[in-house]
């Protein structure tokens, strides 16, 4: 009886001033994350040291193929590939979420086809049938509509295996982008497209100065993963014998039986290309954020910087 | 009696998926005067205030603002619906507020108040930028042209948003419940700032519940009750001495 009475009676009284301006906080103890820490440090050090010391990875050979002027020629075509897929894409990808957002029935269901049918076939598959195109079309005639021809061109030689992979990418890209896109646009407030319209600005200008600006927002995120999976992505083009990275590294290793560092060539290559695109994705999401965040995220370089000056405030203290 | 009407709504119907919101609709504001809407909700009153600069079509009616058809061109017995851009026109000089204040979150808040006189009206931006400067100082927000909306409390914003409104030198203001969506500290400051332009002579049409501002600004009230005008006239009849039974009902709700 007399204990449930104490536990409900007022705290006693601590001694001293009760102002806590001589009280230390003591920070908890997180044991467990200490033995947490020392396990995952313990795991890192072990696959270094098999990454350094298994003479199979061949980190030799590596350094001496990774500034191959082949190997740079076959980046460079892969950079050729996935920044002619995006552009190409998302512009087209623009006009399909337009499109789908028209009120136009035939716009919108001329959209929606086309989504459907470049989401649902197999990149790969769409390559080689571009690829093929001569199959299909012998040449490809330019004029009236249903009229007369005002010229004609050989399919093989408007469409070679580079326009046929950047069409192949860009066209399947187009349908992904076209729904990026569109989820940007669904997510503005209707409000302040109303205020737009209430304040009398011209249509264009309210895409363009408006809308795109808080569309971008949501699009940058999805956009610059689709753009690092095109990255990737280029390498199935390697069936139609593009000399692109993955297509480069597979030729050299036939030829000199070196699978496993040649491979880390292509690997090191795609870790660098995506690495500077997320840099790129940091600083873009980090303009369209004005306005949209109370602060602005600190740059990695004003982060190091605040870091600085508190070791010399402590150090100093 | 002495000016030519700035707006005249005559027969104003309109409908929502089946539901009649407004059923004829009569309204007279004169050039000058201010004119503040009272009644439940429901009762069409943002409906109302909407289809005066055509963010709603009317069904059957028409409304003229300024002598002015607004959507509309008239030849004969046939009325001509306006292309957008003219419609863009007509509506860039009557100012709209909004009750939820709808700045553009990504500009700046000069930008806010000079992006429509510049791109709308297409007038010199230099000589914009000034006059914004101007008009935020009047509503008392000299210090806040380079924040971003989002950084200001809702009773600074919905003061941009008047500044924005006025910006377009309209002959014709419209405010929809501008102080709704505030707390109730954040309500003085933006009444000020509409009182000020009450007695400057602007043009207002005020759908509001604030029945104080309808006393002390406004030269007619218009009490709405299921989209019909159910009472109008000075405030000091229609708020004091109520004919109708149904306004004293909403005014006894309201006031208690």
């Amino acid at each position: 009886m007399s204990e449930l009475a104490t536990a409900h009676a007022p705290p006693v009284r601590e001694e001293g001033p009760d102002d806590g301006a001589d009280l230390t906080i003591v920070r908890a103890r997180h044991p467990w994350r200490w033995v947490a820490t020392a396990a995952v440090a313990v795991l890192v050090a072990m696959a270094l040291h098999a990454l350094v010391t298994n003479a199979a990875w061949d980190w030799a050979t590596v350094g001496q193929y990774l500034f191959a002027p082949s190997i740079i020629r076959a980046v460079l075509l892969t950079l050729q590939l996935t920044v002619l897929g995006i552009v190409v894409g998302f512009v087209l990808g623009t006009v399909l979420a337009i499109m789908r957002l028209s009120p136009n029935p035939l716009l919108r269901s001329v959209s929606w086809t086309y989504i459907w049918i470049f989401r649902s076939v197999p990149l790969i598959l769409q390559l080689l049938f571009w690829y093929n195109l001569a199959l299909l079309y012998k040449s490809i005639s330019f004029g009236v509509p249903f009229g007369p021809a005002l010229f004609e061109i050989g399919t093989m030689d408007l469409v070679g295996p580079v326009t046929a992979a950047v069409l192949g990418l860009a066209l399947h890209q187009a349908a992904y982008a076209a729904e990026v896109v569109r989820s940007g646009f669904l997510g503005i407030d209707q409000g302040r497209l109303e205020a737009a319209a209430a304040l009398g600005i011209p249509r264009w200008r309210r895409f363009r100065r408006i809308q795109l600006p808080q569309a971008m927002r949501t699009i940058v995120p999805t956009a610059a993963n689709e753009l690092i999976g095109l990255v990737k992505g280029t390498s199935v083009v390697y069936i139609m014998a593009l000399s692109e990275l993955f297509y480069q590294v597979q030729v050299i290793y036939t030829r000199t039986g070196r699978v496993i560092p040649m491979l880390l060539v292509a690997a090191v290559w795609y870790l660098v290309l995506t690495t500077v695109l997320s840099i790129g994705q940091f600083y873009v999401e980090r303009h369209y954020a004005k306005g949209a965040l109370r602060v602005l995220p600190p740059t990695p370089l004003q982060r190091l910087r605040a870091t600085f000056t508190r070791f010399r405030r402590e150090v100093a203290a | 009696m002495s000016a030519a009407p700035m707006v005249d709504l005559r027969g104003v119907h309109k409908s929502f998926g089946g539901i009649e919101v407004l059923r004829g609709v009569d309204l007279t504001v004169r050039t000058g005067e201010v004119t503040v809407v009272l009644g439940p909700s429901g009762s069409g009153k943002s409906t109302l205030l909407r289809t005066i600069n055509h963010l709603e079509k009317v069904d059957r009616g028409l409304v003229r603002v300024d002598g002015e058809l607004i959507g509309y061109r008239r030849s004969g017995r046939k009325l001509h619906e306006l292309p957008e851009r003219q419609i863009l026109r007509r509506r860039s000089r009557i100012g709209f507020v909004f009750q939820n204040f709808n700045l553009f979150p990504h500009l700046t808040v000069l930008d806010n108040v000079a992006e429509a006189p510049i791109s709308a009206q297409g007038r010199d931006r230099v000589t914009v930028l000034a006059e914004a400067r101007e008009l935020l100082d009047r509503v008392g927000l000299a210090d806040k042209v380079d924040e971003y909306p989002r950084r200001l409390s809702g009773g600074q914003q919905q003061r941009v948003a008047i500044a924005r409104a006025l910006a377009l030198r309209p002959k014709l203001l419209l405010f929809d419940e501008p102080t709704s969506a505030l707390d109730p500290e954040l309500v003085g400051e933006v009444l000020d700032v509409m009182r000020d332009l009450a007695r400057s002579g602007t043009t207002m049409v005020v759908v509001t519940h604030e029945i104080g501002f309808a006393r002390e600004a406004a030269d007619t009230v218009v009490f709405l009750d299921e989209g019909r005008v159910v009472e109008q006239g000075p405030p000091a009849q229609v708020l004091d001495d109520p004919r109708e039974p149904r306004t004293r009902a909403f005014l006894g709700a309201v006031l208690r």
